[in-house]
């Protein structure tokens, strides 16, 4: 039966790593079975059978790591400019990409930020997104990921960013590239205060945001099977010459050669992540730091100052 | 060695008639000989002008690319005095793309990070064409942090295609070593002095180059990927390097423009291997200067400064707040 239903049904798998069968079923891409739709999306698209993360839409991800009706988006009208005029010769220009991209995916850029509780903690999120522009570092990414660490800074919340990113952004030149050093400052300004950061890498999180604020977390999560990686499989390939061994730059390589803390599913990432921010909230009890906030029996953090410090 | 790029080759045919009238002149000084060697001199320099003054963006990439151009150890030897060579991370090994140690300007003690590509093929493949690996960059981290124990201000002389992209260079954290020099220069309490003196591509560059002033030599490139690398992205074929480096404004005035970078350094004319002992000369008093007016910042004025520095980098558009500009500096 199944069989007959991989002959039947086209095969057009999308960038998602899943496929929009018409009614009742999802086709996993991994392992190409069919997975019934309710239940693909209960797992928050995880496959039942063998375990493959699909792609997941900033919504999914809110979803996911928030509580229900936490989420206040902050800064959404952030848009892109050009500020180069990147016009290449015989290519679409930046202008038209950022029109077609707008159009194709309906989003307005590769990132969102903003405000919410997980497990009842007050955090900072931020969120890249492959569906637009492949989540590729700009600008407009560059400065919510700096606003979701300066909110976390002011409201003393801990900071989540989840990565999905093909690298920076060349359309932007080194107005991109400089944003690698503004986000990593970022995270050095919330070290200084003393807010935990969590890192979560999904797939893919490659280039100019694994070399930048990606992999400065002080927990580093990533996500089973997700690509992590500095340079791309192809560009590994097309440089080298050298032909990756299978599984190379997944989550789990990168455990094993000691870059990442921990592989998480993702029906576990949430408990992980309110452990984690719980752990590291001890240092903020005020005898260690009294500008900062002080702890409930429970090991909730409670503001009792807020200071917009850097 | 003389190496004569195409776009160089009217002038170049004017400095071989030259050096044969130099020749003739040497055996027979007559008047005649004489007025000949000097007004070919002085065409020669203008055509030299003339041509550097309207380099494309893909013919500057070629003369940040000049085999005879100074690179970083050039820049050690004729530069500074006392530089002392420090080598390996302590970890893994040591890179030869990157070279560093303490050294001094003008009798002032410094830091001095650079990475080096090599010049005959032998060195080049050693030094993995500048192309650092991790320990390259765990070295910089190194030499960063014992700067900041001495309270040595940190030169950086920028000059690499990009961070090395092979599979050993994943399975030791490239990404996480690029990163690591971020955070780092962002608050190191020194001052910060970076030169773009070729090529400057990518996290590969800028993971020894973030700090309180940015320069480029003149004719050196800054870019957030070799013009190759961003052809096969935006073209999905290298070959369309030159118009890359059309659209990716990695030129010194282009930047500047932008205000991305804080100062152009002039180079000698017909560019920096037309006359490496005077480009190092006027790197060395421009360094000089810049450290000194950096110095009398006091340590917490210069990591804040640095950071509201690259808070402000950046463009984009925001209905509810006036339009921001692209760059800070």
């Amino acid at each position: 039966m199944r069989n007959l239903f991989r002959r039947a049904l086209p095969k057009v798998a999308d960038d998602a790593g899943q496929e929009a069968v018409p009614d009742l079923w999802v086709r996993c891409g991994r392992c190409r079975d069919m997975v019934y739709a309710r239940e693909w999306a209960e797992a928050s698209k995880v496959c039942p059978k063998c375990g493959f993360h699909a792609r997941l839409t900033i919504g999914d991800r809110v979803a996911l790591l928030l509580d229900p009706n936490s989420w206040q988006e902050l800064d959404a009208d952030l848009r892109p400019t050009d500020p180069l005029g990147f016009a290449p010769a015989g290519r679409p220009s930046y202008a038209e990409k950022l029109a077609t991209e707008s159009l194709d995916s309906g989003q307005s850029e590769a990132a969102a930020y903003g405000r919410g509780t997980l497990d009842g903690l007050p955090v900072s999120l931020a969120i890249l997104d492959m569906g637009y522009f492949a989540g590729t570092l700009g600008s407009v990414v560059g400065e919510k990921i700096a606003r979701a660490f300066e909110l976390g800074i002011a409201e003393r919340r801990a900071v989540i960013v989840v990565s999905a990113s093909g690298g920076a952004r060349q359309q932007e030149g080194v107005v991109a590239l400089i944003q690698m050093a503004k986000t990593a400052a970022s995270v050095q300004a919330l070290g200084a205060a003393r807010l935990p950061f969590i890192s979560i890498l999904t797939d893919p999180t490659l280039g100019g945001v694994t070399a930048s604020f990606a992999t400065l977390g002080d927990c580093i999560i990533a996500e089973p099977g997700a690509v992590i990686g500095f340079a791309g499989p192809r560009i590994i390939e097309q440089t080298t010459g050298e032909k990756l061994p299978p599984g190379a730059q997944t989550a789990e390589f990168q455990l094993r050669h000691g870059m990442v803390d921990q592989v998480v599913a993702r029906r576990d990432q949430k408990a992980m992540i309110a452990r984690l921010i719980r752990l590291f909230s001890y240092s903020t009890h005020p005898a260690q730091d009294s500008t900062a906030t002080t702890s409930t029996p429970h090991g909730e953090p409670r503001v009792v100052a807020t200071a917009g410090v850097q | 060695m003389s190496v004569v790029l195409d776009f160089e080759r009217p002038a170049a045919e004017i400095r071989t008639k030259l050096d044969a009238t130099e020749k003739q002149y040497a055996a027979n000084p007559t008047p005649e000989l004489d007025t000949q060697r000097i007004d070919l001199r002085r065409d020669f320099a203008n055509r030299t002008q003339a041509i550097y003054r309207a380099l494309s963006p893909w013919q500057t990439v070629q003369v940040a690319r000049h085999p005879l151009r100074p690179q970083t150890m050039d820049y050690a030897i004729g530069m500074c005095t006392d530089f002392v060579e420090f080598h390996g991370d302590r970890v893994f090994g040591d890179d030869r793309a990157i070279v560093g140690g303490p050294a001094r300007i003008d009798g002032r003690p410094v830091m001095l990070v650079g990475q080096h590509r090599g010049r005959e093929t032998r060195e080049r493949v050693e030094r993995n064409f500048g192309s650092p690996h991790p320990e390259g960059y765990r070295k910089a981290h190194r030499l960063f942090e014992l700067a900041e124990k001495f309270r040595m201000p940190v030169v950086t002389l920028m000059d690499t295609p990009g961070a090395s992209p092979g599979l050993g260079d994943e399975e030791r954290g490239q990404g996480w070593a690029l990163a690591a020099n971020l955070a780092t220069l962002a608050t190191l309490r020194v001052p910060v002095v970076c030169v773009v003196i070729g090529e400057g591509n990518s996290g590969g560059a800028l993971a020894i180059g973030v700090g309180d002033r940015f320069l480029m030599l003149e004719h050196s490139i800054f870019s957030v990927a070799s013009p190759e690398a961003a052809a096969s992205i935006v073209w999905k074929d290298a070959k369309f390097a030159p118009q890359a480096a059309d659209a990716l404004k990695l030129t010194a005035p282009d930047l500047l423009r932008l205000k991305l970078i804080d100062r152009i350094v002039s180079e000698p004319v017909g560019g920096a291997h037309a006359d490496p002992s005077a480009m190092i000369t006027t790197l060395r008093s421009t360094i000089a200067g810049e450290i000194a007016r950096l110095e009398t910042v006091p340590a917490d004025r210069l990591v804040s400064d640095r950071y509201e520095k690259y808070r402000r980098l950046g463009s984009w558009f925001e209905s509810s707040r006036p339009a921001t500009p692209v760059g800070s500096v």
